[in-house]
């Protein structure tokens, strides 16, 4: 045996818990410092506020969680058996009010019985007011850490990899099968969840041991072997991708380069899990006290810590594991006063235990302990049918092995049942992934029945799961083992079951009168531990994730300080406040100029796409519901476009611009849309047209000109006479050529310019020194919004909400006669015809300003029969005015209604009229 | 996460595919109003081999037809659509 890694003479550091400063030694687990330091109460439990010390050394631990860190470092929930101790380590411990040794949460203990499995469930029986009552105690006192406040300082990583052979665990069979595949040649990844390899070798060298571990590790990298330790393989996916979570610094750290966790993608060729078994507890009465501790992580901290957890043990087992922490014990200078082994007869472990003087009783189960907060003092057993006592300041005990078959299968694998380990292990894998060593192989066991009183018998010790609980839901008629989960919560805490799901399905089975096998197992989820929310969004967590596309003139509004707002990916002014102007000034004011003299605005992000080929028109009429093969060129029009089933999504422009070329323009929010629209109809519906449709959105810079002075600037600065409405002509303005299209949006005489981007700030220079000298201005998106409001103009995302047909929007004049375009089929339902549609509508507030996003009510309390889309005021008349969808709406005109908005307090009264507020004839942008 | 071979570019990471539609659910466009309807309203769903259209969005953005397994995810077969793929 090569003795402790814990050196009893090496340096110490300083860690606290709840206040108060302990020392450690390094390479000690919080939890292994923790008993060094003779501290037995740790934690108090979810549900009854029972105190509960250190039960495991590994990523299983139920009880032991603590919170690691302090303000957004803070790690809640942290296992201490799985945190390594480091200088100024700052550990809490959780759930427990004012103090850990006086917990007042713990009268919860003696109300137990009422809070047994379902409670939850059955407060919501009786009137909602009790269960808000209830509600509020069972939130305070039910829980484990609180998550921190603050955003935590620092980053986490992602990175892929690819490999040949990834091993999962570096325990002897691990280390063995990466050390073939490695010197065969093969890429290999090894990861082991331990800060250092070999896993049992540490706790029972044998004929490999420590040392072996280490040379076999120092050979696996010579021979190009990746080595990652603080690794959890922690989710198996489709196609062998696995995930790693690799710890770079410990809860709490301040890592040494800014990175504290880093999330792996790993696709390997083939996959190797040595994942090992983790030991299961026995139930009995107060088996979740301080003192009760696994027989296997007994040894791990008499052996690789150096620390006795007990000085007087009772040892409990159903099988000859046990017998070696017996003796680590013994040779470690604690008494063992009883080993009780389940089993009928002595095995060659026990009959050479009880040669070597230690106390063997065969037939011996457990059935209580007794002690006190922080302690054990005594264990009862039922010996040959006959009680029998013990002092004793420790338990360890072991009820088999459950082999850790999570990755097998998360990767979609199935399950045999091998009766003489009592476990489930590895059958069929549906990934190339095999599964070797301890897992594949569990120790045989003997199965024991519980033989004490089930209400304090605890299997699931993070979520105070009793077996009275089990037998509470069977008695309530709950079957199936999914049921059971649910109902109890047994299995659903953190540890997500791994030490109790085996001892549940047990007791179901024993209930069902059927073996374990046949009552069924609940499903096998990533993540195999807890995650790090922030690793999985990675550097997204600081804001990386949205991209913002720039304007290809943000620097030119940046210089003028507007106010933004996001559209699509974009920001683009909102207003362009003077002095001390609102928002709402600055816009009133902008839109005043459009109205009555001229302004410009940036138009740049509307969708554009450049059509051309033989087949262009015939192309744009499957994708546009109007008529397009009859623009005679250099002449435009609006359009919309229809889902399959004949909804309306998107509107916009189409141009033609010489005999073959057209130019479509459509709404910035739906531009991806549009654009995967277009390619989906070009690629797989119509490969054989002859036609190229090309996304030119950000080739194009665009500025809108409008207002009655428009003309009289267009003429200017293209130095000829502008085009008539819905017309377009090539042109030059400052020397670069643009593209000049006569459309509204306003409603004034207006103009779009499209320029190539990057000549985009000449032109708009050009543009804004002309219409300076009109005496106008910019207007942002609000002055816009105001413009097409009042002119009754649609917006998408707005009036064509997705549910809006072209009749419902009085589009229907519009359409195609000749049919043919995408949609037409599915406009044609009967349904779509039928009377109680909404429709679109304008709305006049008769009293009070009529609120955004109000519905549309007859009377008080009364159901809505529509809502309000956009609100905005009269330009220059002043009045609130809207645009709405109604039930029925076209046939409502002159109809009052109330525009109601519980959410803001607001309400109006309204007039249903044409939704066109300004200039009904059109005849304003037109010479 | 999938792995997908793209026809053009060979095997690829799923995210950089984005999932369309199933093959059951193109309305074509010489679709009669009932086989519209069905292919709008009332596909198949099978648990088992499906038929799905997929674009390389991030990679060379063309489109293809993948067939898998909905339950296993297993992947048997990716083909091209598009100009590219006309007889």
């Amino acid at each position: 045996m090569s003795g402790p890694t814990r050196d009893p003479k090496g340096a110490t550091i300083s860690f606290s818990f709840d206040g108060k400063t302990y020392k450690a030694r390094a390479g000690d687990t919080l939890a292994a410092a923790l008993l060094a330091n003779g501290v037995g109460l740790v934690g108090r439990s979810f549900k009854y506020h029972r105190p509960r010390g250190i039960m495991t050394a590994g990523i299983e631990e139920p009880n032991a969680l603590v919170t690691v860190g302090e303000g957004g470092r803070a790690e809640p929930n942290t296992r201490a058996t799985d945190v390594f101790v480091y200088d100024g380590l700052i550990a809490r411990s959780q759930n427990r009010w004012p103090s850990l040794s006086f917990d007042m949460g713990a009268v919860f203990s003696l109300a137990a019985p009422m809070l047994g499995a379902g409670f939850y469930y059955k407060t919501f029986f009786g009137s909602a007011k009790r269960w808000m009552f209830y509600e509020y105690f069972i939130r305070k006192a039910a829980g484990l850490g609180n998550a921190p406040t603050k955003a935590d300082p620092d980053r986490f990583s992602q990175r892929a990899a690819f490999c040949d052979v990834l091993v999962v665990g570096a325990g002897p069979a691990g280390l063995q099968a990466a050390l073939e595949q490695a010197e065969a040649g093969k890429r290999v990844i090894l990861v082991e969840q331990d800060n250092i390899l070999g896993a049992s070798l540490i706790r029972d060298p044998q004929e490999l041991d420590a040392a072996w571990a280490e040379a076999a590790s120092a050979r696996i990298r010579a021979a190009g072997g990746r080595i990652l330790t603080r690794t959890t393989a922690s989710g198996y996916w489709e196609h062998d991708l696995v995930t790693l979570t690799q710890r770079l610094s410990e809860p709490g750290e301040v890592p040494t380069n800014g990175v504290t966790q880093r999330l792996w993608h790993v696709r390997a060729s083939q996959v190797i899990l040595a994942t090992g078994s983790i030991e299961r507890p026995i139930a009995f009465a107060h088996n979740d006290r301080p003192g009760v501790m696994l027989s296997q992580a007994t040894r791990t901290y008499v052996r690789r810590f150096g620390v006795l957890p007990g000085k007087r043990v009772v040892i409990a087992t159903n099988n000859d594991d046990a017998y070696k922490t017996a003796h680590a014990l013994q040779d470690a200078g604690a008494e063992i006063v009883a080993i009780l082994d389940a089993r009928p007869q002595f095995s060659d472990a026990a009959a050479s235990a009880e040669s070597a003087g230690l106390p063997v009783w065969t037939n011996a189960v457990p059935s209580s302990v007794s002690g006190a907060r922080h302690c054990l003092s005594g264990v009862t057993a039922i010996v040959d049918g006959q009680s029998k006592n013990w002092k004793a300041d420790l338990i360890a005990v072991s009820g088999g092995f459950t082999p850790v078959v999570h990755l097998h299968m998360q990767a979609g694998g199935t399950l045999d049942w091998n009766e003489a380990a009592q476990a489930f292990v590895p059958a069929v894998s549906r990934q190339n992934v095999t599964t070797i060593g301890g897992a594949a192989n569990p120790d045989p066991v003997f199965p024991v029945t519980p033989v004490s009183n089930p209400k304090k018998s605890f299997i699931d010790f993070q979520n105070d799961v009793s077996l009275a609980d089990v037998d509470l839901a069977w008695a309530e008629g709950y079957r199936s083992v999914e049921h059971l989960k649910r109902y109890t919560t047994l299995g659903m805490a953190t540890d997500q079951g791994k030490l109790s799901n085996m001892a549940a399905l047990g007791r179901l089975a024993e209930k069902q009168g059927v073996s374990i096998p046949e009552a069924g197992l609940t499903t096998f989820r990533p993540p195999y531990t807890p995650v790090s929310m922030g690793l999985i969004a990675g550097a997204g967590a600081k804001n990386a994730g949205a991209h913002v596309r720039r304007l290809a003139l943000y620097d030119v509004h940046a210089a003028k300080n507007p106010i933004w707002q996001p559209l699509g990916y974009w920001f683009r002014p909102r207003a362009y406040p003077q002095g001390q102007e609102t928002l709402a000034q600055a816009a009133l004011r902008e839109a005043k100029e459009v109205r009555t003299g001229v302004g410009m605005t940036d138009v740049s992000t509307l969708a554009k796409f450049e059509v051309s080929g033989p087949d262009a028109a015939a192309f744009l009429e499957l994708i546009c519901a109007t008529t397009v093969s009859k623009l005679a060129v250099g002449r435009g029009r609006y359009t919309f476009m229809l889902r399959e089933d004949g909804i309306a999504f998107d509107d916009g422009t189409v141009w033609r611009l010489d005999e073959n070329r057209y130019l479509l323009t459509s709404s910035t929010g739906g531009a991806d849309r549009m654009a995967t629209h277009i390619s989906y109809v070009r690629q797989y519906l119509c490969p054989q047209m002859k036609v190229s449709a090309v996304n030119v959105q950000e080739h194009y810079a665009g500025i809108a000109i409008a207002g009655p002075k428009a003309k009289a600037a267009m003429d200017a600065l293209i130095k000829a006479d502008s085009p008539r409405h819905m017309s377009t002509v090539p042109a030059e303005i400052a020397g670069v050529p643009v593209i000049v299209l006569a459309a509204s949006y306003s409603g004034e005489r207006a103009f779009e310019v499209y320029v190539e981007a990057s000549h985009a700030a000449s032109v708009w220079a050009a543009c804004e020194a002309e219409v300076t000298a009109q005496g106008g201005c910019l207007y942002g998106l609000e002055a816009m919004e105001f413009l097409r409001i009042e002119k009754g103009h649609l917006v998408v995302g707005g009036e064509v909400d997705g549910r809006m047909t072209p009749m419902d929007l009085a589009l229907d004049k519009m359409l195609n006669k000749a049919g043919g375009y995408i949609g037409a089929t599915g406009l044609s339902r009967p349904a779509l015809a039928e009377p109680g549609r909404r429709q679109l509508v304008g709305l006049e507030a008769i009293e009070g300003d009529i609120p955004e996003g109000a519905m549309l009510i007859t009377r008080k309390g009364g159901s809505p029969h529509g809502h309000v889309s956009a609100a905005a005021f009269r330009i220059l008349e002043g009045g609130s005015v809207a645009l709405g969808q109604l039930k029925d709406g076209f046939s409502r005109h002159g109809e009052e209604l109330i525009a109601s908005s519980p959410t803001r307090g607001q309400e109006a009264r309204v007039r249903v009229v044409h939704p066109h507020f300004y200039d009904t004839v059109g005849e304003r942008y037109r010479d | 996460m999938m792995q997908i071979t793209c026809p053009h570019c060979g095997p690829r990471a799923q995210s950089e595919f984005i999932y369309e539609r199933t093959v059951d659910s193109v309305v074509p466009l010489d679709a009669a109003p009932e086989q519209a309807m069905t292919a709008l309203f009332s596909r198949a769903n099978p648990r088992g081999v499906d038929e799905e259209i997929w674009r390389h969005t991030y990679g060379c953005r063309a489109w293809l037809i993948m067939t898998r397994h909905r339950v296993t995810n297993e992947i048997s077969a990716t083909r091209a659509v598009g100009p590219e793929a006309l007889p």
